[in-house]
């Protein structure tokens, strides 16, 4: 069974429709990525998830349950990282995070010290005092602290260096060896990339692709360098093939799945010196849908 | 910068420069109205000046004419108001912005640190100014003399920068917006009580009290009875003094610091920080605790007078012919007390509300998502907060009982007997005060974007109480304000039934707020 299940989801604020016939399904134990630019309705979807906002019409189950009546019940079972966390500015961060942990249900101390420990965080500073990052590290520690079957996290790595994100990615993969699920929400893209089993990608409100990586790449383009002995010409006639950069006997393109062994063919008249092809980064995945979406490019 | 604080202010401004002008126009008319013969307001002024207890509250009349008695009764609320509206604008446009990081996107523009408190301090001085001239007019319009009008609007401008000034110097020193509003409050009730001493001692002359106190200046000029133009040397002498303080104080700290230093704080939480009660108490009690020893102190100043009021009497046949109309020596005292209750009563009122509009704060702050999102329902959340309010209004006034009460008591050697009916007609209050919060509660869980108005409500039940009866307004209108329909347990004794219909009101009221919460989307 599903643990978050979302059907036609419509949100509407006055005139504006924040969010429009979303569809969304979390399999238990999964890694899930909700990734779209800023303002496309992520954490509007996240919070009606969580029984803060009331939806307009659609069904919304999480854990089984309604989110918006039994919030209470299902709060229990799950930890939340906002996006862009703001705390009470005269609780030290100790205080919060063993707060949120009580008001949840209780803790373990050795697990909360540990994570202290290794996101390197000084629990004593008053919270006015703490940088974005920190700001984060306190909800992150309080959520991964907590004994929960699902996480929800909003750009959850927002402020963290590179070394904390690393300290993140591995909370996360260990929650996932538990069998435990993760809802997480970015538009930080190697992130996804390394973290996620499933991705939908969202714009405007609406739902433009969902699927597994390796799906979403079949429907994509591969990278392609090349080096040749003698000057390659002409190569923009060829169909499938799209960003072309050529300098004399380098080339730089594009090309779509079904159109690489035409290009390939292609180029062996050049005599091929060096090729590297790389897969379509989950950027892109979200670019092309991004150009998709103003006219840009036809498929 | 200046530009940027008339915008954000837009209709903040407007309405507090106004309200004093309105005000006074409003006593000067009632008075007109209600003494419009020399003779009438001879009388009047005797008796006022005679009774120590209100010389003391709300200072002495200068002299017998419409002008002083118009000066006697508006000093208090027009410096109030602009004190008010000064020092909370010039925190809002310094602490407050540094603390919501705003200032950091300033300061990396071409904008110097020390910029926002100039422009702060340049708009309330053209606030002020403004002020002053409506005042002046309104008094003028009443064919009032020239000197007495003019000064008493630059004393309440005065009075107002002073403050400004004052706040000035507290947002750099502190880290927080909210210890900078505390203390400019505290100051102002500290010079109030300074003031209010010395005038319990004039007979022993000018008091030295009166030179400590802003508030004690104000008085000093005597608009309307020999002014004495040289106590504005002293205000602008003190607010130039505090404003280069401020701005060194500026020029010197890192943005987002104070010069007192943070303290540091736990690594983990203590046992009482459990739930969300736990977390409400933690971030309310230091201004409970302020808010009680004010309240404490005021009630013993008052205690204390009373006492001082009874002795005069009994020493001074005159007077006491002249009270026996009141009904002798301890009707007065009562009458002191009812009056410095109802003061008491709108300004614990005015802490219930900003008690309960936290819940609006946490919310726009996104604190309220963390709370609700740890499993804690929407009910268990505001419950607690709204415990506190009623806690908090019980403690603060039974303070002010208490104080009252003891100080009078052993004064007048009769504790046993005083200190229990003060208690309950200060407890009397509580009802009407939980009608106010009750009305906050209800505006914040149905339309939160109108929360602010529960302030404009509780400033219309002060309005209707205090021009009521000067205007002299109809019953039906009257009744409007629940402080109307509190018992006078001093005069009258305790009638149970009008308490219990606001105690109900209050609880509907709040019901409907609660109704509203459960059922509304947050932040």
């Amino acid at each position: 069974m599903p643990v978050i299940e979302v059907a036609n989801l419509t949100k509407r604020y006055g005139r504006t429709v924040a969010l429009n016939d979303i569809d969304l399904s979390v399999e238990e134990g999964e890694v899930f990525g909700f990734i779209g630019p800023n303002g496309a309705g992520k954490t509007t979807t996240l919070r009606i998830l969580l029984g803060l906002l009331r939806k307009n019409t659609g069904d919304v189950s999480v854990l089984g349950k309604d989110p918006w009546r039994d919030a209470v019940a299902l709060h229990r079972r799950l930890a939340y990282v906002p996006g862009d966390v703001s705390l009470w500015p005269n609780l030290s961060g100790g205080e919060v995070i063993d707060l949120l942990g009580r008001l949840r249900g209780g803790f373990e101390r050795s697990r909360r010290d540990a994570l202290i420990e290794r996101f390197k965080f000084d629990p004593t500073k008053p919270c006015r005092t703490y940088s974005t990052g920190n700001r984060q590290k306190v909800a992150l520690i309080a959520a991964f602290v907590a004994d929960v079957e699902l996480f929800i996290l909003d750009e959850p790595t927002l402020g963290l260096d590179p070394l904390m994100e690393a300290v993140f990615r591995e909370c996360v993969a260990e929650v996932k060896e538990a069998g435990k699920t993760v809802l997480l929400s970015s538009h930080i893209l190697a992130e996804v990339e390394a973290l996620c089993d499933r991705i939908s990608i969202v714009r405007e409100g609406m739902i433009v692709e969902s699927g597994t990586l390796a799906e979403l790449r079949h429907l994509t383009r591969l990278s392609i360098s090349v080096e040749t002995v003698r000057p390659i010409k002409r190569l923009d006639e060829l169909p499938g093939v799209h960003d072309i950069r050529v300098d004399g006997v380098r080339a730089h393109f594009s090309v779509d799945a079904g159109a690489i062994n035409g290009a390939i063919a292609y180029l062996t008249q050049f005599h091929v010196r060096a090729l590297t092809s790389a897969p379509p980064t989950l950027e892109d995945l979200f670019l092309r849908h991004y150009e998709l979406e103003t006219g840009d490019r036809a498929q | 910068m200046i530009r940027l604080i008339l915008r954000r202010d837009r209709l903040v401004l407007p309405i507090w420069i106004a309200l004093p002008p309105l005000f006074t126009l409003l006593v000067v008319a009632a008075f007109v109205q209600l003494y419009p013969t020399p003779a009438s307001q001879q009388l009047l002024a005797t008796q006022l000046v005679n009774s120590p207890g209100f010389v003391a509250l709300l200072g002495p009349v200068s002299a017998p004419t419409i002008g002083g008695l118009t000066v006697w009764r508006a000093s208090l609320f027009t410096a109030l108001i602009v004190a008010g509206g000064n020092a909370l604008t010039v925190i809002r446009h310094t602490r407050a912005d540094e603390e919501a990081g705003r200032f950091e996107l300033l300061g990396s523009t071409p904008v110097s640190r020390g910029a926002p408190l100039m422009a702060s301090l340049l708009i309330t001085l053209g606030a002020d100014v403004l002020i002053a001239a409506l005042i002046a007019s309104a008094l003028l319009a009443f064919g009032l003399p020239v000197a007495g009008s003019v000064a008493f609007g630059l004393s309440v401008a005065a009075i107002g920068w002073t403050f400004a000034a004052l706040a000035g110097v507290a947002t750099q020193l502190v880290e927080s917006a909210g210890a900078a509003r505390g203390i400019a409050g505290a100051l102002f009730v500290l010079f109030y009580i300074a003031r209010a001493a010395g005038n319990a001692n004039t007979q022993n002359g000018q008091s030295w009290l009166f030179w400590i106190s802003p508030l004690g200046w104000m008085q000093l000029v005597q608009a309307f009875a020999n002014e004495d133009w040289g106590v504005f040397v002293l205000f602008l002498g003190s607010a130039v003094v505090l404003t280069l303080v401020a701005l060194g104080l500026a020029s010197h700290r890192d943005v987002g610091a104070g010069i007192l230093a943070p303290r540091a704080g736990k690594a983990s939480a203590s046992r009482r920080l459990r739930g969300p009660l736990g977390l409400a108490w933690r971030l309310h009690r230091r201004t409970l605790v302020a808010w009680t020893t004010l309240l404490a102190l005021y009630g013993a100043l008052i205690g204390y007078l009373a006492k001082t009021a009874v002795d005069l009497l009994t020493t001074n046949p005159q007077l006491a012919s002249l009270f026996a109309v009141f009904g002798g020596a301890s009707a007065y005292t009562d009458t002191l007390f009812t009056f410095s209750l109802t003061f008491v009563g709108w300004i614990v009122a005015g802490y219930a509300i900003a008690a309960t509009l936290r819940l609006q704060s946490e919310e726009t702050a996104r604190h309220t998502d963390h709370v609700l999102a740890a499993s804690v329902s929407r009910l268990r959340w505001v419950g607690s907060d709204l415990i506190l309010v009623v806690f908090g209004s019980l403690v603060v006034l039974v303070a002010f009982g208490i104080a009252a009460g003891l100080v009078y008591g052993l004064n007048a050697g009769n504790v046993g007997y005083e200190l229990p009916r003060l208690l309950v007609a200060t407890l009397a209050y509580l009802p009407a005060i939980w009608v106010v919060a009750g009305i906050a509660m209800a505006l914040y869980g149905l339309v939160p974007r109108f929360a602010f108005l529960s302030w404009a409500v509780l400033g219309a039940f002060v309005g209707i109480e205090v021009i009521g009866e000067t205007l002299k307004l109809s019953q039906s209108v009257l009744n409007i304000s629940p402080f109307n329909h509190v018992p006078s347990v001093l005069a009258s004794g305790l009638s149970v039934m009008p308490l219990v219909g606001l105690t109900v009101l209050a609880v509907v009221l709040t019901a409907l707020g609660l109704v509203g919460f459960q059922y509304r989307s947050i932040g």
